[in-house]
């Protein structure tokens, strides 16, 4: 797996529209050795955040996706899917708006430092509102089956706000929001990632320092509460950990779709486990490696086009679903 | 006896009501179980066994009055200290696809494990010591969701064990059961209330079972009044009458059970002794008749008799004798 991880990495970065060896970019990536200037242009402002954004994106939706199944005990349950990415997307949108700009990477980028804090704020206030409304809801719903159709209503009121502001909006802010939504790994440099790795770090902590509780929710929140373990509290961190973790990511990539319900599947099916001690790292290392695979192709190696990054993530996403759904009942659980 | 493991004062049970009222089920109920006891919860459906276990387990608050887990107050326990008074094994869905059996049974080490759940030596030798007395060391690396219902039952039963409590309730473990499997979990509930000293609070519709097994029966009727007393003590004072009175449904003191045929059609006079008297009497109940052991009787007698391992009935009606080689030859001539 680890190795899988490092070929991944410097494949990402070292396929692109311009052709670098990947015997060069290890000799740019570890030593000081200055080689093709434009090369080590390319690798250390584009292509070296990319792969990073791609880790972090992957961790991030990963892990909040396994919390997510867990706190919901349903294996349908992502941050895409209960409209969590969609709470982020609204809270993105509002700050735009209230600033009388347009949403889109760019003006992120335009707004600096404390911009970009606002607007993880937002985005994370956002994912929480909704989590918490689906959390209130599914308290006293006992059927997983309905508190997904729920979440997904939820997440299409939230939509549907979204479009109804962007109906009065100009047609070059609407096209920049579509990019937006179609997810994106580039573009996160610098400060960005430095704070979008911040940010993704403590809510992965939060997580792993919550590995316990989660374990104890498993077998459902009366067994959990017989065991001592107060579940309101135990209910916030995760509410916590995964709004910072899809919002915080959301905010700078776009709502970046399938990777949040995939990945726990998967972890739990090469691992063999459902300790989430362990699969909370296993989550970080499964996500990673399929997010950086997801980039590969989205680079569609060899041309000079670049796909978005949710189209691949759906087309890998969507047959891993399917399988959750139909397939072995072993995968079946959460 | 010494000191109680569970009391409770003046305790009513029931639920609050949104308009901040509540609703009382039943009460004030002054009831004590001792280490080493079990105590069976009977009653219709409805009449709040399941409140009453719920709220003693500290699952839910009581209406008024007090709980005392060996002699402190249960509202003033923090819940890692409830954690280890009280174990529970409740009717919620445990089959999660990833989790295995021995996982399951760990969990119950909560209380005791340190933040991050690993399993000291103390926790592990607990957990082979739950297994061994529950029996469930064969199955211990299955998938919870591949066992059977009574399987299934014995390893939450294990994870009670597990948690090392001095009491254990248990919500309705034969529900659900085939036969042989709820007389094996009543036989190791006893025995582990006997061998472990554990003192066992369970709910149960098997009234025959509990009559069996209990140490004392808590007898509740819809009317919220509970019956405490040793089994027979409640089937002598006319308790179990009171509290199934249901149209046309009386309990049989006579044979401890709730007979399902009317009665009255034709009394017959029954002379035998030994497993044929007591079969034949079931066959000829079930058929509509009275039977009636009284000697003085004279008319429509019958009588089995056993001569080198062959079984004749015979009956005498009106003054005439006829024999039958078997039960249903006999059934069908009358």
């Amino acid at each position: 797996m680890l190795t899988l991880f490092v070929t991944a990495f410097l494949l990402d970065v070292a396929l692109g529209s311009v052709h670098i060896p990947v015997k060069e970019v290890v000799r740019i990536l570890f030593t000081t050795d200055a080689g093709n200037e434009s090369w080590i242009y390319i690798i250390e402002k584009i292509r070296l955040p990319k792969a990073l954004t791609a880790i972090i994106v992957g961790c991030g939706l990963s892990v909040s996706g396994l919390q997510m199944q867990t706190l919901f005990r349903n294996p349908l349950a992502g941050p895409s899917v209960l409209g969590i990415t969609a709470g982020a997307s609204l809270g993105v949108a509002l700050v735009m708006f209230s600033l009388g700009s347009l949403t889109s990477l760019y003006t992120i980028r335009e707004l600096g430092i404390s911009g970009s804090w606002l607007v993880i704020i937002a985005s994370s206030s956002g994912a929480a509102l909704i989590m918490l409304v689906i959390v209130t809801i599914s308290s006293s719903l006992k059927d997983n089956v309905i508190v997904l159709i729920v979440g997904v209503m939820i997440g299409n009121i939230t939509l549907s706000l979204i479009s109804i502001w962007q109906y009065f909006s100009s047609p070059e802010l609407i096209k920049d929001y579509l990019i937006w939504t179609f997810g994106s790994l580039g573009g996160v440099t610098g400060n960005q990632l430095f704070l979008l790795t911040v940010v993704v770090t403590a809510g992965l902590l939060i997580s792993f320092f919550s590995s316990k509780m989660l374990d104890a929710l498993l077998l459902g929140d009366n067994y959990a509460r017989s065991m001592g373990l107060t579940v309101k509290r135990a209910r916030l961190f995760i509410v916590i950990s995964t709004s910072i973790l899809a919002g915080g990511i959301t905010a700078f990539c776009g709502p970046i779709g399938f990777i949040g319900i995939a990945v726990p599947h998967l972890a739990r099916a090469l691992f063999n486990t459902s300790s989430h001690r362990i699969l909370i790292p296993a989550c970080c290392l499964v996500g990673t490696v399929l997010m950086l695979v997801c980039d590969i192709v989205a680079q569609l190696p060899g041309s000079q086009t670049v796909l978005p990054i949710n189209v691949i993530t759906a087309l890998i996403g969507s047959p891993v679903v399917i399988w959750i759904i139909a397939g072995p009942r072993k995968l079946r659980g959460f | 006896m010494g000191q109680p493991i569970l009391q409770t004062t003046d305790l009513t049970i029931g639920y609050h009501t949104r308009s901040n009222q509540s609703k009382t089920i039943a009460g004030p109920l002054n009831l004590s179980l001792y280490p080493g006891e079990m105590i069976c919860v009977l009653g219709p459906n409805g009449c709040g066994k399941s409140t009453l276990l719920r709220t003693v387990a500290g699952l839910q608050n009581p209406v008024s009055g007090t709980v005392r887990l060996s002699e402190k107050n249960m509202a003033q326990l923090k819940p890692e200290e409830l954690a280890r008074q009280i174990s529970l094994v409740l009717t919620d869905n445990v089959r999660n696809g990833n989790l295995d059996v021995y996982t399951v049974i760990a969990l119950g080490r909560y209380p005791y494990s340190g933040w991050l759940g690993i399993l000291s030596g103390a926790d592990k030798a607990a957990i082979a010591h739950a297994v061994q007395v529950t029996g469930t060391s064969d199955f211990l690396s299955r998938k919870i969701d591949s066992l059977s219902d009574g399987e299934c039952q014995k390893v939450m039963l294990a994870r009670a064990m597990a948690q090392d409590t001095p009491l254990i309730i248990l919500d309705e473990p034969t529900a659900h059961l085939d036969l042989p499997s709820r007389i094996q979990l009543m036989r190791l509930l006893h025995k582990l209330a006997k061998e472990n000293h554990k003192a066992i609070l369970i709910s149960t519709h098997e009234l025959d079972l509990a009559l069996q097994v209990a140490d004392q029966i808590w007898l509740m009727d819809s009317t919220g009044h509970l019956a405490a007393g040793l089994p027979e003590e409640l089937v002598l004072d006319g308790s179990f009458q009171r509290a199934f009175d249901k149209d046309g449904i009386s309990f049989d003191t006579a044979t401890g059970t709730f007979p399902v045929h009317d009665t009255g059609k034709e009394t017959l006079t029954l002379r035998a002794e030994g497993a044929a008297a007591f079969w034949t009497r079931k066959a000829l109940t079930r058929k509509g008749y009275v039977v009636s052991m009284d000697d003085q009787l004279q008319s429509n007698v019958v009588t089995i008799v056993e001569t080198r391992g062959i079984t004749q009935w015979t009956i005498e009606k009106q003054g005439q004798k006829k024999s039958f080689n078997s039960l249903s030859e006999f059934l069908a001539a009358l």
